[in-house]
């Protein structure tokens, strides 16, 4: 299977798993979905059997609700085996609708409540500075997530403190402009004093670029524009997707459209 | 020594033993801890008025191995942060330790707005979230010692102190007299005006240091009949636990504390702690008339 073909198994496994459980934010993990695959396929360093090793770079996922999409590539990095994602959401499954850090291998911090991961990432961040680690804190928050005050008390905290260990990526799918606009989060991160980029979420050429950049000693705001839905036409930009699974006589014809 | 001043004591003294501990202080108490920045750098951080980022922030540290201790007033820690506290201590269980000044309304005279009776009630809807309310300087460095690093604990310190001596344990009230007529809980700094109040009384006297988890026990094996509750926070805060730990009983629950209304009054501490009866004289005529 090539890269293109993984990808592609791995929506088909997201769908999968959200029309079991008959529920599932599948177009918030699409749009993170190449996000994760560059940073868990060429960026983290980890060891997927020993989840607690010392030496990993950490990564959060702020906006919880898109947990598929790290469940899915979880798996397919050996943290647990890709069957489980068949359980999710069930009564008993480590694999809810949003993470728990003491559940699911791999996951750092339960996350659900907005605006939390990001000023947890910074702590872990300030934490790795004390035991002088160089092991590095990657996040994934959204522009929806941005409306919260703790993402910009983050902002703050991560600039005061020189977090360069620590880079977020902003999964700016546009589901926050419905109610709110935040319009250019990169002026607005560069104005709290975080280094800046802005990227096609969705290239995995440029995200690769951006992340691995060198550091100048502040902390790092990727913002990545992302399609929310991507790799499934009727799901994309589609806000009647945002928390809602094909029926089973919509399943197969959902699959024939992934890209 | 006032107990905010223990407060720094014990916590200096802590920093040098374990190097697991980092203070956040949210812009308070930076003058009090003037030498812990200077001999623990980057281990002491004034870290600004940012409660909620702070109290997440506090939960990185944790997750790496340290015990974060942060530090501000009680409606700022519990209530601001309040959803922080729930899901990033309580659900994640990680150590770490909230320490407020402040308690129901020792900043009387600034209002409503830095009155907190409603933390403790507040702490007891977060599961695993252990609560400590010292009685008195001595009480605060032994409990704070015992379990700063034993999970997510809410220390609510008060400037009013009692000035009875005997010893403290986590997790245990400490049975102060035994009588026959009734059974009265006192919670952290109440304990004075109780024994001034009770002093000619017939009654049980047990004294309430940590308020979760509740011990359950030493009040079931010292009851039999009436129960008279003086907590200085919410009237009816630990009536729960008291329930709890007597349903095999017939009991009588009388609740002495701060009525749920805001006290929109200034003044000192101990203008509100007469109003609201919690003073020796007031604590004597109602528990007189339990009695009766």
């Amino acid at each position: 299977m090539n890269e293109a073909e993984t990808l592609r198994e791995l929506r088909r496994r997201i769908i999968l798993a959200a029309t079991t459980a008959r529920e599932g934010h599948i177009a918030s993990a699409f749009s993170i979905l190449d996000l994760l695959w560059v940073l868990y396929g060429r960026v983290l360093r980890f060891k997927a059997d020993q989840p607690k090793w010392e030496g990993r770079d950490r990564f959060i996922l702020s906006k919880g609700h898109a947990s598929l999409g790290l469940y899915a590539v979880l798996a397919h990095h050996g943290f647990f085996p890709f069957e489980e994602l068949q359980t999710f959401a069930g009564f008993t499954s480590r694999l809810g609708g949003h993470p728990d850090s003491n559940k699911v291998p791999g996951v750092e911090a339960s996350t659900g409540s907005l605006g939390h991961g990001l000023p947890m990432a910074a702590g872990i961040a300030y934490g790795l500075k004390l035991k002088q680690s160089t092991a590095r804190v990657f996040c994934v928050a959204g522009d929806g997530e941005a409306n919260e005050g703790a993402i910009w008390e983050a902002a703050l905290l991560g600039a005061h403190h020189r977090l360069d260990n620590l880079c977020c990526l902003l999964d700016y799918n546009h589901s926050g402009d419905r109610a709110l606009l935040t319009g250019d989060l990169a002026a607005k991160f560069a104005a709290f004093g975080w280094h800046t980029a802005a990227v096609d979420g969705h290239d995995h050429a440029e995200i690769f670029q951006a992340v691995t950049q060198p550091s100048d000693g502040r902390p790092r705001m990727i913002v990545a524009t992302t399609i929310k839905g991507k790799g499934c036409p009727p799901m994309e930009g589609n806000p009647a997707w945002h928390h809602k699974a094909p029926t089973p006589d919509e399943l197969d014809g959902i699959l024939a459209q992934l890209t | 020594m006032n107990i905010r001043q223990q407060f720094v004591a014990t916590v200096e003294d802590l920093l040098a033993q374990d190097p697991r501990l980092v203070l956040l202080l949210g812009d308070i108490g930076v003058f009090g801890f003037r030498n812990a920045f200077a001999k623990f750098p980057g281990r002491v951080v004034n870290i600004g008025i940012l409660e909620q980022a702070t109290v997440s922030f506090a939960a990185g540290l944790a997750r790496e191995g340290f015990i974060p201790v942060f530090h501000s007033i009680a409606p700022f820690v519990v209530e601001r942060a309040f959803e922080q506290l729930k899901v990033d201590f309580g659900y994640q269980r990680l150590p770490g330790c909230f320490v407020s000044v402040g308690a129901s309304f020792d900043y009387a005279s600034l209002g409503c707005t830095h009155h907190c009776p409603g933390d403790v009630a507040l702490m007891q809807q977060v599961p695993g979230m252990r609560i400590v309310a010292p009685g008195n300087p001595r009480e605060f460095d032994a409990l704070f010692r015992e379990s700063y690093s034993g999970g997510p604990t809410y220390f609510r310190l008060s400037e009013r102190a009692h000035t009875q001596d005997g010893a403290v344990s986590f997790g245990r009230a400490r049975v102060v007299r035994t009588g026959t007529r009734a059974t009265v809980v006192v919670a952290a700094q109440s304990l004075e005006p109780v024994l001034a109040a009770t002093a000619d009384l017939d009654v049980t006297v047990l004294h309430y240091t940590t308020l979760a988890p509740f011990d359950r026990e030493t009040l079931a094996k010292h009851t039999s009949g009436t129960v008279i509750v003086v907590e200085p926070f919410y009237t009816g805060t630990l009536a729960g636990e008291v329930s709890a730990a007597l349903s095999a009983q017939s009991t009588r629950l009388i609740s002495c504390g701060v009525p749920r209304q805001f006290l929109t009054n200034y003044g000192k501490l101990a203008d509100h702690e007469q109003a609201c009866g919690l003073d020796a004289a007031g604590l004597r005529a109602r528990i007189s008339t339990v009695l009766q």
